[in-house]
């Protein structure tokens, strides 16, 4: 029973409810063993209802779920070997922190000793020892879920789902309580499946961050592929940190375009490498927003390559590390740079302020 | 309801007591002229009641009006010896054990209610109103109506047969409502998060459900068994040849004469307070055993 890797192939995966709108809608994708892999997307993009079909929750309307080699449908949770830490965590409210962590146990019908040995181990293992005999009620967000995770981490899973499990937490225990998570993760060596709607949750987290849309995956890859290398609009944008500009080409030339805008004359983008655009095409262009580089209008400006657009600042944000210039660069869009808080102090900018925001040519990258 | 509920409610109540205080105390007429509704309100409530207990209290040249004449124990020791009183000690047995009868099948079936009402369901509305619907039924005609139907039907009425049936008309709708209340409250994940550690389906029920919804289904019980240890109009026509304590009570009114009657009105209430003393105790004690006190959130 404890052999059997935790390596998770999705095929074709579909559910729905109706019979006619598909919540997951052909969902291919393969986990290596011992990943961690985040599912990111807003909420309703059935995200939530993978995990659940991957868990036993929920049987799919159609596709497979290999886990380990082995085709799981219809097998239950425990069979399938994967443990899920609910969102909220679920925690018996009238079992004690000792009985919540030996509960699988004791349905396996393990003694009273026997259990609480195991248990009491795995207590040791995520520091809870001292409130063995504590209510979930008396206990903190942080600790119901080093509960919910010993909990789940007793049945030795192949993998651990989690629904959500940081959104209960407020802002400074998210981010320590993430750091466990990596540790338990890299602890027991398993394969982590996590579901959130943060995005800073899952490139912090995630060996593989899969972005979806609408019951269908957008991207799959390392965290710093997805956030620096968008493929489309959608993910650009909801992954942040990232411009998107649209429009239809006007022109094409040796190494720029010339996009049309609605209310303005065309903005002319230098492109680092020769793409394949045609005149009509519309187009969308991403350029990270802290590859921005804001100048006076008024200083010397030497044609070096890089794209330089007017606008004018609208807001500004400090953000501590660096500075949030919003930008009026294109019209009915957002368009923001970061500045770094060094450099933005040395002349700052006020709002209303006219100013050249440049990027040089190679950071333009066509979006699908 | 209101026993389990009563947790809920406090921190709105106390937050009310700290807002009147930091107005400086002073109260609108409103509050007074509520007041004294309210007190002239529990005075019509219990005044009468505790007219009967100090008359109960009576030596034996005690009648059945003020003024008191002496006081002794003599009309409870009456109540118990004298047969012309007329069958004290067995409707009392005959009352708890139907409403011990009544309690079980109306715990049993409302967690059951409670449990298949949380999913909608074809004809989930019809049912509910079905069952609802014998709350809102003259209790004295739904009772003539079910004592027909068993004398049709070859059963001969008595009180654990038509009398049951009648006075469950009464307590399930009562405790399916009640377990509404508390089902309200109860998380599918923890069905589910059992699920997920290997549990069977009875295994979730028996450690996670029942646990989890003690407080609730003993307000449940507390609920079935009052209702029916007093129920007089279902259960006036299904009794049969035997009374139940209610009935009984009320054939000694038409031919007792004396304070044993009050005397019997004070020991039934001191059994109805021990009972819900007793389930309200039970509330508290698996309350606080899982701290739901504490402010340790």
């Amino acid at each position: 029973m404890r052999a059997g890797a935790g390596d998770i192939e999705l095929a074709g995966l579909c559910k729905s409810y109706d019979g006619v709108t598909n919540v997951v809608d052909g969902v291919n994708l393969k986990i290596p063993d011992g990943a961690y892999c985040c599912f990111l997307g807003p909420s309703g993009c059935g995200k939530t209802t993978i995990l659940r079909m991957i868990a036993g929750h929920e049987e799919p309307t159609a596709g497979e779920i290999v886990i380990g080699g082995e085709n799981v449908a219809g097998m239950a949770p425990v069979e399938r070997r994967t443990a899920m830490m609910f969102q909220s965590y679920a925690l018996f409210p009238h079992l004690t922190v000792r009985d919540n962590i030996a509960f699988a146990l004791r349905v396996r019908g393990q003694s009273k000793a026997e259990r609480y040995k195991v248990a009491d181990l795995m207590m040791e293992r995520v520091r809870l020892t001292e409130l063995a005999d504590r209510l979930p009620g008396n206990l903190s967000g942080g600790q119901q879920q080093r509960v919910a995770l010993a909990r789940a981490a007793i049945t030795e899973p192949r993998v651990l789902l989690l629904d959500e499990p940081l959104s209960a937490l407020d802002e400074q225990l998210r981010v320590q309580m993430r750091q466990e998570l990596r540790r338990m993760q890299r602890e027991l060596g398993i394969t982590f499946i996590h579901v959130t709607h943060t995005q800073l949750e899952a490139i912090a987290l995630a060996d593989i961050v899969v972005v979806m849309e609408k019951g269908k995956i957008k991207q799959t890859g390392p965290a710093r592929d997805v956030y620096a290398y968008p493929h489309d609009r959608y993910v650009a944008e909801f992954l942040g940190g990232q411009n998107v500009l649209s429009g239809k080409v006007e022109k094409v030339g040796d190494r720029f375009v010339v996009l049309s805008q609605p209310s303005r004359s065309g903005i002319q983008v230098r492109l680092g490498a020769q793409v394949r655009v045609a005149v009509g095409d519309r187009i969308d262009l991403a350029v990270r927003r802290d590859d921005i580089e804001l100048v006076r209008a008024d200083a010397d400006n030497p044609d070096d390559g890089a794209t330089a657009l007017p606008s004018r600042v609208t807001a500004i944000e400090y953000q501590g590390s660096f500075v949030k210039v919003m930008l009026d660069t294109v019209p009915d869009e957002d368009f923001v740079a970061y500045v770094p808080e060094r450099t933005f102090f040395r002349d700052p900018f006020n709002v209303g302020d006219v100013l050249l925001a440049k990027w040089s040519a190679g950071r333009a990258r066509v979006l699908a | 309801m209101t026993v389990a509920l009563g947790e809920a409610d406090m921190p709105m109540i106390r937050r009310r007591r700290i807002s009147a205080v930091a107005r400086g105390d002073r109260h609108p007429w409103t509050f007074y002229a509520l007041a004294t509704v309210f007190i002239l309100y529990v005075a019509a409530l219990y005044g009468p009641m505790i007219c009967i207990y100090l008359l109960s209290f009576q030596d034996i040249r005690g009648g059945l009006v003020f003024p008191m004449k002496g006081h002794s124990l003599h009309w409870f020791i009456d109540l118990f010896t004298q047969v012309r009183t007329g069958d004290v000690k067995g409707s009392f047995d005959r009352s708890i054990k139907l409403a011990a009868l009544v309690t079980v099948i109306t715990l049993v079936v409302s967690l059951m209610a409670g449990l298949a009402f949380r999913r909608r369901f074809l004809g989930d509305t019809v049912v509910f109103y079905l069952m609802i619907g014998s709350l809102v039924a003259p209790g004295l005609v739904l009772g003539l109506g079910i004592g027909l139907l068993f004398q049709w039907i070859g059963i001969s009425p008595s009180w654990y047969t038509s009398a049951l049936g009648a006075q469950l008309s009464w307590t399930l709708p009562f405790g399916v409502l009640v377990m509404f209340a508390v089902m309200s409250r109860f998380n599918s994940a923890w069905e589910e998060a059992a699920r997920d550690l290997g549990a069977s389906r009875w295994q979730i029920i028996r450690l996670v459900v029942i646990p989890v919804l003690a407080p609730g289904l003993v307000a449940v019980a507390l609920f079935g068994f009052t209702l029916s240890y007093d129920e007089f109009a279902r259960t006036l026509q299904t009794a049969g040849s035997l009374n139940t304590l209610p009935l009984e009570i009320w054939s000694m009114t038409l031919n007792v004469t004396s304070p044993s009657l009050y005397a019997l009105g004070t020991v039934t209430t001191i059994v109805s307070f021990i009972i819900i003393g007793a389930c309200i105790g039970a509330i508290i004690v698996i309350n606080k055993r899982r701290g739901m006190r504490a402010t340790g959130h």
